[in-house]
């Protein structure tokens, strides 16, 4: 069904006439050219997806797009302010947390998400809350020292 | 020496003896000096059997008007950072900055020949090539320089793209002003003189990667990044089963769907729409019959059926005589090794778009072989390769995965060609674990035999499936051979049900696991320590400089194994790199759990050009290894692949992550070699042998699950 769907997406009001059961994911990598948001397996399992919806890391792939009605989404695209990295974005360049880059946007908007809730976690539990985020690459010993220093730097 | 061409040639009238390739490759770029370069080691190339392409030179160099320079590579950037330490190469020979480096990669049109991105090749073989482009181009610019400042050229220097008299500086010309009007090419034979590493300013310096910012704020572009006008989404039907058969396929329903376009071909069914979702919908509403062929093998049963379809055995070394060898042992030791189908699970699923205009094809691919893909693409649409352009965005990794073929791209491409439009194909998880060419499951068995004073006198070495690959004998063995029964590619491996094909340093992960075991097999039954076991009986000074430095690092202390306390060393020798690993683990009796709490990796790999990368990989290579180590074993049962996503198939996680500290053992004698895929090959005898140490159960097969781990202490 064609609904009306108005929220804020990175910090724009944004309203869209679309059927509300379609996938957050694809509404932002088709509908509105947000192709940051990757798609990696298609059934939560590995967090490729990850966005922001009212402060939580959520699985944007299996996200109906009606759900997020009158609330506020983040993407990758919407860290960037003035063109100034996020400390999160600074400390994963800094850090070389990342090689194919794939699940990096994932790997960000979740510890985003964790730093939202918890801006001192201890290293159990960025590993805690980060092992849902799957990287094929092997950088996980980098993204933990970048989500150590961004948190020390916010 | 050889003849070089050098040609100074007027804007107007290109030289005719350029071939049309050129031609067209330098009206694209414009003016500037532009250099064209041969293959770093062409012998190579032809033993590859992939030879015989009408351009033979491998790269291109060009310095721009502006003073840029742009290397144009057909290899392509997958998370190696090769699109660091290739720039770190050019500009060092070239004396300027990093920074005034650009990148093109991957291209078909603007790129020359390549056969591809795989085998820990593109520093060790491209790397010398661009070196001595990069040289002779600076030496071409001080030439050009010296007429325009009437200066020989040997009273001149460079700094970041300035040449300028040594006797004063304010005598100067930039790269840029030497380019500018001028349009020179120069085609490099033979070597010219590269820096020694004593003068190296870029290289052999740890250098932040250059593509973090794009991949940072999620600006990279990938191929399912692509967004062409008009394009549509497909989904494609594919069979229950490698070797199915379709009886029946009614696509009638999805027809009706508003917006759905069918595509039926003999071998290509598939439904598209604007929406991906739409199209997924209207695949659901395909109804099918397929025959299924018989099963014949499944995850237990493939090891004795693959032994069984081996082809003849190829031996690869002999030396002495085994009869001999087994005299003179005191203590003989048998075992069979195997291991199971890997996948390469890259994050990113093999995605292409592709579009047809005015007889061309385009199509962004994710892929390590952007060459091969064209042709395939050509062959499939009736087109010339000239025809075909192939782009390579950033790939969403590769490890193997991606170099086998082009299927997506070709499908993408009959598609657009279908349908006249623009056409994407994004695979799902379950068509990625279908299509898959996976590690192929391999067996090693091992006779060896040690003599009195503990030294290796027997090495009887067969294995199948999995080629040689770091299975060559580094250890001082007088009675040896070495079989090989199929490869991990050709012809062999269609004795497997499905598609099999290159794994990070193919076939070498499962050869390092025998071969390493059996030697603290030997070493515990000769109640010796396991490093002295092998210091003992190697005289390779590579090898030994690496075993000692991760001994020194790691605080070895010399004890027989099992010792109760789960270290677990290992050593290899892949892609002309010497590795060496020490693993601490510690073993859940109870469950069989393995949790690997430290590892510890010497490396020696020649002249390093990026310290920071050559890390990352190897950091890379030992958490990737963890997987293939402990956990990863694609399900089938015969043709059907019943892994279907990642929840049963278990990726290194953040919670699995021991320790890792790496040393990279200095040797500036040896020119660079390989850095991505040596570390990964250690991994299992590492972690093997720590949980031999900790338990006393010696786990013979890949992954060691905590299933296994329990068996084996169970059966002790």
């Amino acid at each position: 069904m064609i609904e009306t769907i108005r929220f804020r997406l990175n910090g724009k009001p944004t309203t869209l006439r679309i059927e509300g059961d379609r996938k957050l994911l694809w509404v932002l990598r088709t509908d509105l050219g947000l192709t940051g948001t990757k798609f990696g397996c298609g059934e939560n399992l590995c967090g490729a997806c990850t966005v922001i919806v009212d402060r939580e890391p959520v699985r944007s792939c299996q996200l109906p797009v009606n759900e997020v009605r009158g609330k506020e989404v983040i993407t990758i695209e919407g860290l960037e302010k003035d063109g100034k990295l996020h400390p999160l974005q600074e400390k994963f360049a800094e850090h070389g947390a990342l090689q194919c880059g794939f699940c990096t946007p994932g790997m960000i908007m979740n510890a985003y998400g964790l730093l939202l809730k918890n801006p001192k976690p201890t290293r159990d539990q960025i590993i805690s809350a980060m092992d849902d985020n799957l990287c094929r690459c092997g950088c996980h010993k980098r993204i933990i020292r970048a989500i150590e220093g961004a948190s020390a730097q916010m | 020496m050889k003849q070089r061409q050098y040609k100074v040639m007027d804007q107007h009238r290109p030289g005719n003896t350029l071939s049309l390739g050129r031609r067209d490759f330098i009206k694209l770029v414009g003016g500037g000096i532009v250099v064209l370069f041969h293959a770093g080691d062409t012998a190579f190339l032809e033993a590859q059997g992939r030879g015989g392409y009408p351009t033979d030179f491998n790269a291109y160099l060009r310095i721009g008007e502006d003073g840029r320079v742009t290397v144009y590579t057909g290899k392509v950037e997958l998370g190696q950072d090769v699109v660091t330490s290739l720039a770190q190469m050019a500009a060092d020979e070239l004396d300027v900055s990093l920074e005034s480096i650009d990148m093109v990669m991957g291209d078909t049109d603007l790129c020359p020949y390549d056969m591809g991105t795989f085998g820990s090749m593109s520093i060790r073989f491209f790397g010398p090539a661009l070196r001595s482009a990069a040289a002779e181009a600076r030496a071409t610019l001080v030439q050009l320089a010296a007429a325009r400042l009437s200066t020989p050229a040997d009273r001149l220097s460079v700094e970041d793209g300035v040449v300028f008299a040594a006797s004063d500086k304010s005598r100067r010309v930039t790269y840029g002003q030497l380019a500018k009007g001028r349009k020179i090419t120069r085609t490099l034979e033979g070597k010219a003189a590269t820096k020694p590493v004593s003068r190296f300013a870029v290289m052999g310096k740890p250098a932040k990667r250059r593509d973090a910012r794009l991949k940072v704020t999620g600006r990279a572009q990938y191929a399912g990044d692509i967004r062409l006008p008009g394009m549509l989404y497909a989904r494609i039907l594919r069979p229950p089963a490698h070797g199915a058969t379709a009886k029946q396929i009614d696509t009638s329903g999805a027809e009706k769907i508003p917006g759905v376009t069918v595509v039926r071909e003999e071998d290509l069914v598939a439904v598209l729409h604007t929406d991906p979702e739409a199209a997924e919908k209207a695949l659901e509403t395909i109804k099918t019959e397929f025959d299924l062929p018989k099963a014949a093998v499944d995850e237990e049963t493939v090891f004795d059926y693959l032994v069984k379809a081996a082809p003849p055995a190829q031996e690869t070394e002999r030396k002495g005589d085994l009869a001999q060898g087994e005299k003179t042992a005191a203590d003989v030791f048998e075992a069979r090794y195997v291991n199971g189908y890997g996948a390469h699970a890259t994050i990113e699923t093999h995605t292409a778009a592709a579009k047809v205009e005015g007889g061309r094809v385009t199509v962004w691919t994710s892929t390590q072989t952007p060459f091969p893909n064209r042709q395939e693409v050509a062959q499939a649409l009736g087109f010339a390769p000239e025809n075909v352009h192939i782009i390579t965005p950033f790939v969403g990794g590769g490890f193997g995965g991606k170099s086998s073929s082009g299927r997506q791209a070709v499908e993408a491409a009959r598609l657009a060609k279908a349908v006249g439009k623009p056409v994407q194909v994004c695979w799902s998880r379950a068509e990625e674990f279908f299509y898959d060419t996976f590690r192929p499951a391999a067996v090693v068995t091992i006779k060896s035999g040690i003599d009195s004073a503990a030294r290796i006198c027997l090495w009887d070495y067969r294995v199948y499936f999995a080629g040689s690959r770091s299975a060559e004998q580094f250890y001082d063995v007088a009675n040896n051979l070495i079989r090989v029964y199929g490869q991990w590619r050709g012809e062999t491996t269609k004795a497997h049900p499905f598609g099999v094909g290159p794994w990070r340093a193919p076939g070498a992960n499962i050869n390092v696991f025998a071969r390493e075991s059996q030697i603290d097999i030997m070493a515990a039954k000769a109640k010796a320590d396991p490093l002295e076991f092998r210091l003992n009986n190697t005289s390779d000074k590579r090898m030994r400089s690496v075993l000692q430095a991760v001994a020194d690092r790691f605080g070895w202390k010399k004890a027989p194994a099992p010792s109760g306390r789960g270290y677990g060393i290992a050593c290899a020798i892949d892609a002309g790199t010497y590795v060496a690993q020490i693993a601490e683990a510690s073993v859940d009796k109870s469950s069989g759990s393995a949790k690997i709490k430290r590892i510890v990796c010497a490396q020696e790999m020649g002249i390093v050009i990026n310290p920071e990368g050559a890390q990352m990989q190897i950091e890379g290579c030992i958490t990737m290894g963890l997987g293939y180590t402990l956990a990863e074993d694609v399900r089938f049962k015969g043709g059907q692949i019943l892994t279907k996503n990642f929840d049963d198939y278990d990726v290194p996680r953040f919670s699995w992550l021991p320790e890792i500290e790496t040393i990279l053992v200095k040797n500036d004698e040896l020119t660079p070699q390989g850095g991505g895929e040596p570390a990964i090959v250690p991994v299992g005898a590492a972690v093997a042998n720590a949980i031999f140490d900790a338990t006393g159960a010696r786990l013979f097969r890949m992954p060691m699950t905590p299933e296994r781990v329990r068996q084996s202490i169970r059966s002790i």
